[in-house]
């Protein structure tokens, strides 16, 4: 899934690094700088969806924000429909985000406690001189139908909603300039199960009705299962894996990706699997190891010198499946 | 059966709301048992009142807003937990009951070291010296896995990881070796593999040791792998009790039925991975206003005249052992009203 002709989005190269803070008060010598985002490439398919997950602090979200200049990236080269994102000056900047928006985790903090919901909406319309007044009215009521939520919520102001029902808010909001692609942050991670299961038949509603192109961010292999055509999986600002879904999961080429899937719990007490549980944490993405990012917790028996100093390359180790890792190939 | 560790009965926990003129009936007539070395799964959504079950178990509810109406009765080593001077009650709180909380950040002091608060308990219940009470810092630090417990015991808090702070706090609950240990939450807050590490431990320490855990979760999956019985809650109150297996081969109440088919799984064959997820409609109501009748009606698919107009009481649905397997729903009386499940 390289640069074909029907990549709504492609991400090549991509880097972020964050500079180090410094200690005494912001006048010692400044700590290592940490690197976020580590020379990530994808690509995703008009209507399609493509899973990043990974775990707390491997970058993915730094992805989704560089990718729509949120954040500005240090290098690589992003292109959406044609359009190289990191060179486009304000004006085109503008007008390329009414195609891509963002969907943001934290349905408490992403709304404007002052705004009631029919403000949050009409602004984006002002912004991007689509509608105003009883035309913006029409827009938002059906806007709101359309997340499937009365019009009447036009008057409440954010305190006034269930989290569920802010969540909605934030898809309408992004909704509102017409976008072809969103980048969805955790977009149910927030959410009780029951409220949960809404939120995600809603954004397959709307993928299908609109035709939009998802990047998913998340932590729960089993929710992106559910909604991704094709998954990356990060660590330390690198991706280790990269598959269709159905790939992926049947069988996954990367030490990490097996271990992350098997320690998922699986609401069956019948389910007899076999769980990998890894030694350690996380390393700092300030001094990510030598080699092999993984080599300190890696359980794969093949496991040699060669992981702990030679970083391995992400390389096709089944038909459209791609993993960074010199014995992929090998049983786990 | 043998007898039950912990037996609480009708409790229920009230809160004053905001504005003073509501009450929440945040908790309302819970009542199930704990066995000695079991883990009792208790599960629900927010807002379903698991928490404050746990935090009226020891009596943490701040009063006011919140108050335990008479009548409720908790019932640990023969004596009324409610009811026992503060004295006596602290005697038991962190010594022969725990707990641990989800939040690893804020549920331990910044300006102490890990050592010292881990230490703390031993000094007040056991009377160890302060050096005594460092030493078995050191050995539970070891006893839950954390590298270096000898250096990491002069510790701060900030100095660990989210993951290590979850150790320390589990080193904190089971240094006096409690009888019964409450974990609300205790790995949500963490990464999966990192949520693996504890559970596992958590796992390692009750067959050590021998307690008895209050597992407190939103997670079916993660009951599933740990717990033996399973007290499923709903708007306050226990809606269906059961054996793990059972519950999960044989859910009964709808509400339990819609949860389970709710949750996206890692293990759903190919062909259903991308269909829709059943989602229960509407939304869990407010403790404040709490529908009459079956408190589920209003989300229920299968509910008729008789749901919204008489609240059900806990219905017996075992079929081996009576009274392992219960269930809130009137449709145990009427089973031919029970097909597959409907389209909501």
């Amino acid at each position: 899934m390289t640069s074909s002709a029907t990549a709504l989005v492609d991400v090549q190269g991509l880097v972020k690094h964050f500079p180090g803070e410094r200690g005494y008060f912001g006048m010692g010598r400044p700590r290592a700088a940490v690197r976020a985002v580590d020379d990530v490439s994808f690509a995703i398919m008009s209507g399609q969806t493509l899973g990043l997950v990974g775990e707390s602090g491997c970058g993915k979200s730094t992805v989704g924000r560089s990718i729509l200049r949120l954040i500005e990236p240090d290098a690589g080269r992003v292109v959406i429909d044609g359009l190289n994102v990191l060179t486009l000056g304000g004006r085109e900047l503008r007008a390329l985000r009414r195609r891509m928006q963002i969907v943001f985790q934290d349905p408490y903090g992403s709304l404007n406690p002052r705004l009631t919901v029919r403000q949050t909406l009409a602004e984006p319309l002002a912004i991007h001189r689509l509608a105003t007044g009883a035309d913006a009215e029409r827009r938002i009521a059906a806007l709101l139908q359309e997340v499937g939520l009365d019009p009447g919520f036009a008057r409440s102001y954010a305190h006034e909603l269930s989290g569920g029902q802010r969540q909605r808010v934030g898809i309408a909001r992004a909704l509102s300039v017409e976008p072809q692609f969103l980048v969805l942050d955790e977009p149910v991670s927030a959410l009780d199960v029951s409220v949960q299961a809404q939120v995600l038949n809603l954004l397959a509603d709307l993928q299908q009705r609109r035709r939009l192109t998802y990047l998913f961010i998340a932590h729960d292999l089993a929710v992106v299962k559910h909604v991704a055509d094709h998954v990356a999986v990060m660590y330390l600002g690198k991706i280790v894996e990269r598959a269709p879904a159905a790939a992926l999961y049947a069988a996954p080429r990367h030490p990490y990706t097996a271990s992350l899937l098997s320690a998922v719990p699986v609401p069956d007490p019948k389910a007899q699997r076999p769980r990998i549980v890894l030694t350690g944490e996380v390393p700092s993405p300030a001094h990510p190891p030598a080699g092999c990012p993984f080599h300190p917790r890696c359980p794969h028996p093949k496991k040699d010198g060669r992981c702990r100093t030679e970083p391995p390359a992400l390389r096709e180790v089944a038909p459209g499946q791609l993993a960074a890792c010199h014995y992929a190939e090998e049983p786990l | 059966m043998t007898e039950p560790l912990l037996r609480v009965r009708d409790l229920k926990t009230y809160f004053v709301t905001e504005h003073g003129s509501g009450t929440a009936r945040a908790v309302d007539g819970v009542s199930f048992d704990l066995y000695p070395g079991e883990t009792l799964g208790l599960v629900g959504e927010s807002g379903c009142g698991k928490t404050v079950t746990s935090l009226s178990v020891l009596r943490l509810i701040p009063e006011p807003p919140g108050h335990i109406r008479p009548g409720s009765f908790i019932e640990f080593a023969g004596r009324n937990l409610l009811t026992l001077p503060p004295r006596e009650l602290r005697a038991i709180r962190g010594n022969q009951i725990a707990m641990i909380f989800q939040e690893p950040m804020t549920s331990l002091n910044p300006v102490f070291t890990v050592g010292d608060q881990i230490a703390e308990a031993a000094i007040v219940h056991q009377r160890l010296s302060r050096r005594a009470a460092r030493a078995r810092a050191i050995e539970m630090l070891k006893l839950v896995g954390i590298p270096d417990p000898a250096q990491r015991v002069d510790h701060y808090p900030h100095q660990m990881s989210g993951g290590m702070r979850q150790r320390v706090m589990i080193a904190m609950a089971l240094v006096c070796h409690p009888k019964v240990l409450i974990a609300d939450e205790p790995t949500t807050a963490l990464d999966v593999t990192i949520q693996a590490q504890i559970l596992e431990l958590l796992e390692r320490l009750q067959a050590e040791l021998g307690m008895a855990v209050m597992l407190i979760t939103h997670d079916l999956g993660v009951v599933a792998g740990s717990a033996d019985r399973v007290v499923v809650m709903y708007a306050g109150q226990v809606v269906e009790q059961a054996p793990t297996p059972d519950l999960f081969a044989r859910p009964l109440h709808p509400y339990t039925d819609g949860l389970l088919a709710s949750v996206p799984r890692l293990d759903a064959p190919p062909a259903r991975a991308r269909g829709r997820l059943h989602a229960i409609p509407g939304q869990v109501p407010a403790a404040s206003d709490w529908p009459g009748g079956c408190r589920f009606h209003p989300r229920c698919p299968y509910a008729w005249d008789r749901c919204r107009d008489e609240e059900p009481p806990l219905l017996d649905a075992s079929t081996g052992e009576p009274g392992i397997h219960s269930v809130r729903c009137w449709l145990l009386t009427e089973p031919q009203r029970r097909t597959a499940r409907p389209v909501p």
